[in-house]
Parts: structure tokens; C-alpha cells; sequence
């Protein structure tokens, strides 16, 4: 992943910012497509657990949530193939990139493990979306504002209901508080990935398109502190190390995750479906 | 048995802004807030409401079907609670 | 209203005496003349058997019926096909739940029910137990066995039974797009490469005659249906819907280029109706016997899913006795 130019960062820290300089195209392009691939890469996880869940109702409530990301998914891929220019349409971008070249949050691929690990995950997430998405609704650049601002209310759904599992789980019984007391544990060190600023979002923050990622810490931590305590589970201190999936670096997961969703398209080229 | 940890609801759903709340079928939940997420879930897929209720089944008292006769027959023949059971003549308007 | 606590089983008992004599003469003129059955009115205890065993059998077979479809939620070529796929088994989870809420007004419990389906005493629809190794099967599914199902289900959005006449409206409504999507999957691969051509004429080979076996028994070998005709549960006999199916599908996959599986397939001019060879009854007995291509695996899944979700459900229960306990003390 190529970082932002710092020619862009100086005109807009110069403060001169006509309607024309939006951040340069493919700067756009880039993050949109992180939030895209974020969005995507949590309906596919989420699209796994429809007939294997708890109970029949949470077959259907992680369903309605895997749709809503994969809508936004597909909405923002759209739009980061349009910025990009290269004649890539959502499918073009699903399912024909090298796993390096997914640019989702780490946490976004992390397995998902248990009922506990895939609801926790799903918190630490829809608390930073709720705070991300509110962001974006005030972006200078209006295709992604709306995009932003339906993604807000499905995502204020989603923290409904994960921290309605986080809490029943986490003060439910023992074996429950244990077992989301370790999710937590376990999915802890990727979320400073989440607030840690590289150039490319410095430049686009900078430019009025996408929030400071830092400036999104308060308001997912205090989101995410009311349920915690409600839920009995304690904070994990700092993770010392980090990843950076946005960045396209990935653990091994990603691999199997896109091996699998990819199949037909990478064994069929060029059919149509 | 069923679980009575996990008992039944009832949903009610607004279907527009200005309509009634109507039933619309039940849902297992352990407490009521999952119970109305449960109901969200399970009968506004399709967009079919605004507005949701859900209550205990247990907590509805309903009245018995063999005493339907009693309850619901003496108002049959009450027909001069209806606006069709008078005759007026066609030149009156607005009546 | 359909409400398990308005059941009360005890009242329903069936009264061998004159009275019940009476009673069960009265239930059956009321359906006679087309009116529904409620929970709580009086109802003949094998028509209460009978629907508790039909409809929970139905909401088993869409519970099942989420997994071979399922298969390929991850693996959806396009993402439109993954989102409608997600849509169509969420709703087959969803028509699960209605049918489970529909047989509890008849004083069954769902966990008993679900516990039937898990120890493998309860049946479901033996299409299911059949496997998707191709993306064509998704298509072929939604067609076919959605066809099919469209077509038992039809008819019994009228059953004598309020809330499973009203549970079958919901569901055809909810289920008109799922044998399009299907439809447009065949469509798009028949018209496909020859790789995908093939892959459509597999997938119709392997459903065809497992679609025209969910039609039951033909009906000089139904044992359920004089009874079930006569309490207006059911409207059209198995080999009625049967041939219609054959004679709506026929015409369709004609039109995919694609070849139905049957050597003796002939249009008879006369009635124009479709004749269709002799269908494999041994095979449709070995399948519901357990003997299908995936019944254990099918069963399996259900089990461990059930199993998994163990400790979250105690959870959720645990966590609501606290509420509880901390409501009436913060009361107290």
C-alpha cells in the first residue's frame, strides 16, 4: 500500500480547499476501500454462522447484521472502483485481489471462534463504526456522507445487539463470563490498530473527507466501557504488539477466509454468475 | 417441557405511522429486550413495520371460546347501532 | 391469538361418550363450512396429532433446509448471490420459527419438538438430506424443491387450522422470490460457459426425482390423506400436485435447453399432461428411512449447532434470573 502524497497534505494544511480538491482520487479510493473491505470481510464471517447458530433467532439476527455489512460492502466497493478508475466493479474487487491487497482491520478477520469471540468482536467493531460512520456523515465528500449516514443506523442496531450478548454472556454464568472475559483477551491487541493514524488518513483527514482515526478512541472507549461494565468484564491493558491490516498486512487467517470465498470466480475466469 | 426459561411473546407490529399495533405471531426470549430484538428480527425482515410490542403470552387473559355464545351473541341483534339501519331520504345531504 | 398459555390441554381430552360424539359433529360441520379451527376451541385430539406432527415435521424441514443451501453461503460466486442466498436461508429460519410458534399453539413445546428432531424420532422433508457439491445445486434447489414446496404450500394457506393457515400466508408471500432466484441461477448458467452448462445439467439430474418425491406417496400408498382431506388440512391429493408440478416444470426446463433426467417424459396431447416414468420409491423409503446421501450429516450439524449453543442459552437464561432477582430485591 503506497502512502499519501505529502504534496496533499501540505495544500490542505494550507486551509484553501475548493470543492475541486477533494484529495486526489486514488487517495479516496484507498481508504474507501478499507472501510469496504472491513465491511465485507465481517458479513463473510458472519454469513458462516447462519444455520450453526445458539438458537434459531440468532440464526437470523447475525443474518440481518451479516446483510447489513455486506450491503455496505458492496456500496463502498462500488465507489472505490468508481475513484479508482481501472474499470473494477465490487465482484472485480471481491473476489479477484490477492490477500495482500485487502486493506479490512485486522480484527475484522479474526476467526469466529465461539458464539462469545464472534459477539465481541462484533462490539469492539460497532462501537468504532458507530464513531467512524457518525464521522463520515459530515465528510466533504457526499457520495461517502451517504453512504455513512444509512450505515450509521444499521450499525447502531448491530451494537444493540452485540452488547446485548456481551452483557447476558459476561454476567450470565460462570462458563459465559470466563469465555467472553478470554474473547475480549484474545481480540484486545487489534483494536489499536483502529486509532493508530498512517499518512494516508492523516491526508484525507486533513482534506475534510474521513475523521482522524485518534479522534474516534473517546467515543468507542466510553461505548464500549458502559457495556463492559454492565457485562462484569474487565479492560485488558495495552497490547504491546500491533497489526496492521489496513495496510494490507495480514495474519494467517485472511488467506482461508478469501481462499474460500473466492473459489468460483478464481476456478471459473471470466464466467458470469 | 418447553424451557420456561426461554418462554413465548407476542409480537405486535405497527405496520404505518397512524395504524394499530397488530398481532403478528410469537418469539422465545430470555428477557424482554432480547424478546423485542428477537421480534425485529423475526417479523420486520421486509420492512413490514415502525413500531413493535411484545408481551408475555402468559400475560394475556383470553376469553374462552365456549362462552363465545354468551360473550358475543346478545350484540348481533343490535342492529340499530349501525348508520345503514336508517332510512333517509336521498335529498338529505351530509346526514 | 397464539399463545402456548392459552392451551389447555386438559379441556381438549376426547370424550369417548355421546357428548364427544356430538362435540367432534359439531367441530366438523364448523370446518365444513369453512370455518378455521382456533387454539382453544374444541378439536378432535388425532386432528390435534395430526397437525402438531405436519406442522412441526414442516418447521423441521426448513430448519434442515437451511444447511444444504448454507454450503454455499460462503461461497456465493457474486456478491448479489451471496446477499440473496444469506436472505433466502435466513428466511427458511425465519418460516422455521413461525411454523414452531404455529404447532406450540397446540400445546407443543418447542424445545420438545426440537429434541424429536435431534434424536432423529421426527421426520422432515427427505429432499434435504441430498447434497450440494455445485453452485448449480443452489439453483437448482430454489426451482425445483422451492417449486415444489410453493406448490404443497399453496393449498394449505387455506388449512382448516388458523395459525398454520396464517403462518402458510406469511410464508408463500415471504417465499415467491425464492424459486425465481433460483430460476435466474439455472438461467444464468445454462446461458454460462459449458462448464457451467454442465454444472446446471447435473444439478437438474440429481433433483429431478427427488423433487417429484416430496409430493409423498402416490395416493393409493398415503395413509394420512382421507383424514387430513377431510378436515380440509389438506386440499389436493400427493399425485395431484404431483403432475401439476411436472406439468408447470417441464416446460421450463425446456426452455434452459436443459434435459429432464426421464427417459419416458411425454407430453400426452390429449390431457395435456406430461407422463413421467415410474418414480424410485425403494430410494425415496432408504432416504426416510436414514439411509440418504447426508441424513447423518444433516442431523449432525443440527446437533452439534444445538450443542455449541449450549452454554449460551444457559447463559442468557442465567442472566435474566439475576435481573429478575435484582428487580424484586431493588422492589423489596
Amino acid at each position: 500500500m503506497s502512502e499519501a502524497l505529502p504534496a496533499q497534505a501540505q495544500m490542505t494544511a494550507g486551509g484553501a480547499i475548493g470543492a475541486s480538491s477533494l484529495a486526489p482520487d486514488a487517495d479516496r479510493a484507498k481508504y474507501v476501500l478499507r472501510l469496504a473491505d472491513t465491511s465485507l470481510i465481517v458479513a463473510q464471517q458472519l454469513g458462516a454462522w447462519i444455520g450453526q447458530a445458539p438458537a434459531l433467532e440468532e440464526d437470523l439476527g447475525l443474518a440481518n447484521i451479516a446483510l447489513d455489512l455486506l450491503g455496505q460492502g458492496r456500496l463502498l466497493l462500488a465507489y472505490a472502483g468508481e475513484l479508482e478508475g481501472r474499470g473494477r466493479d465490487e465482484d472485480a474487487l471481491a473476489f479477484l485481489r490477492e490477500p495482500s491487497e485487502f486493506v479490512n482491520v485486522s480484527l475484522a478477520e479474526q476467526p469466529n471462534g465461539d458464539f462469545a469471540d464472534t459477539v465481541m468482536r462484533q462490539l469492539l467493531l460497532d462501537a468504532w463504526q458507530i464513531e467512524l460512520f457518525e464521522a463520515l456523515e459530515r465528510s466533504r465528500d457526499e457520495r461517502l456522507g451517504q453512504i455513512a449516514a444509512k450505515a450509521v443506523k444499521e450499525t447502531r442496531y448491530h451494537l444493540r445487539y452485540s452488547g446485548g450478548w456481551v452483557v447476558r454472556l459476561g454476567d450470565g454464568t460462570a462458563e459465559s463470563h470466563e469465555r467472553t472475559q478470554q474473547a475480549l483477551q484474545r481480540l484486545w491487541p487489534y483494536t489499536a490498530e483502529l486509532f493508530d493514524a498512517d499518512p494516508l488518513e492523516e491526508a484525507l483527514a486533513a482534506a475534510g473527507i474521513g475523521p482522524h482515526p485518534a479522534a474516534l478512541a473517546a467515543g468507542w472507549r466510553a461505548r464500549l466501557q458502559e457495556v463492559l461494565a454492565e457485562a462484569t468484564l474487565i479492560l485488558p491493558p495495552p497490547a504491546s504488539f500491533r497489526w496492521y491490516g489496513k495496510r494490507g498486512e495480514h495474519n494467517e487467517h485472511l488467506g482461508h477466509l478469501l481462499a474460500e470465498m473466492q473459489i468460483l470466480q478464481r476456478t471459473y475466469p471470466g464466467a458470469k454468475w | 417441557m418447553s424451557d420456561p426459561r426461554s418462554p413465548l411473546w407476542e409480537v405486535f407490529v405497527r405496520p404505518r405511522s397512524g395504524l394499530e399495533h397488530k398481532h403478528a405471531g410469537s418469539v422465545h426470549a430470555t428477557d424482554a429486550r432480547m424478546a423485542l430484538e428477537h421480534a425485529r428480527d423475526l417479523y420486520t425482515r421486509r420492512g413490514e413495520g415502525v413500531s413493535l410490542w411484545v408481551v408475555r403470552s402468559s400475560d394475556i387473559v383470553a376469553s374462552d371460546p365456549a362462552e363465545a355464545d354468551e360473550l358475543f351473541e346478545p350484540a348481533r341483534d343490535k342492529i340499530y347501532r349501525h348508520p345503514t339501519f336508517y332510512e333517509i331520504p336521498e335529498e338529505v345531504k351530509t346526514l | 391469538m397464539y399463545a402456548q398459555a392459552l392451551d389447555q390441554p386438559e379441556g381438549h381430552r376426547e370424550c369417548a361418550s355421546a357428548d364427544g360424539a356430538a362435540l367432534e359433529a359439531r367441530f366438523l360441520s364448523r370446518v365444513a363450512s369453512e370455518q378455521k379451527v382456533e387454539p382453544k376451541d374444541w378439536m378432535p385430539e388425532r386432528y390435534r396429532r395430526t397437525l402438531i406432527r405436519q406442522i412441526s415435521q414442516h418447521a423441521h424441514s426448513e430448519i434442515v433446509g437451511m444447511l444444504p443451501e448454507g454450503n454455499w453461503i460462503t461461497r456465493a460466486p457474486s456478491l448479489k448471490r451471496k446477499a440473496i442466498l444469506m436472505a433466502k436461508v435466513q428466511d427458511e429460519g425465519g418460516h422455521g420459527a413461525y411454523l414452531y410458534a404455529a404447532a406450540e399453539t397446540l400445546g407443543a413445546a418447542r424445545e420438545d419438538l426440537i429434541e424429536q428432531l435431534l434424536s432423529g424420532a421426527a421426520k422432515y422433508s427427505s429432499i434435504f438430506n441430498y447434497p450440494t457439491p455445485t453452485w448449480a445445486d443452489v439453483g437448482a434447489i430454489g426451482w425445483l424443491v422451492d417449486g415444489a414446496a410453493i406448490m404443497n404450500q399453496i393449498p394449505l394457506c387455506r388449512c382448516s387450522y388458523g395459525p398454520y393457515a396464517r403462518a402458510m400466508v406469511r410464508i408463500c408471500k415471504e417465499e415467491s422470490f425464492h424459486q425465481r432466484q433460483g430460476f435466474e441461477i439455472m438461467l444464468t448458467l445454462a446461458r454460462g460457459t459449458p462448464e457451467q452448462r454442465r454444472m446446471a445439467q447435473e444439478a437438474l439430474n440429481r433433483w429431478w426425482w427427488p423433487s417429484l418425491m416430496m409430493f409423498g406417496p402416490g395416493d393409493a400408498d398415503s395413509k394420512h390423506t382421507a383424514d387430513s382431506v377431510r378436515w380440509k388440512i389438506k386440499r389436493f391429493t400427493n399425485d395431484e400436485l404431483r403432475q401439476k408440478f411436472v406439468d408447470f416444470t417441464v416446460p421450463q426446463a425446456q426452455f434452459l435447453g436443459l434435459k429432464v433426467p426421464d427417459p419416458e417424459l411425454r407430453l400426452d396431447e390429449a390431457s395435456g399432461h406430461y407422463r413421467f416414468g415410474a418414480i424410485d420409491w425403494a430410494e425415496f423409503n432408504e432416504v426416510l428411512r436414514g439411509n440418504g446421501p447426508c441424513n447423518r450429516e444433516r442431523l449432525a450439524a443440527r446437533r452439534e449447532a444445538h450443542e455449541s449453543g449450549r452454554w449460551v442459552r444457559e447463559a442468557a437464561a442465567a442472566y435474566a434470573e439475576k435481573q429478575r432477582a435484582r428487580t424484586s430485591a431493588a422492589a423489596a
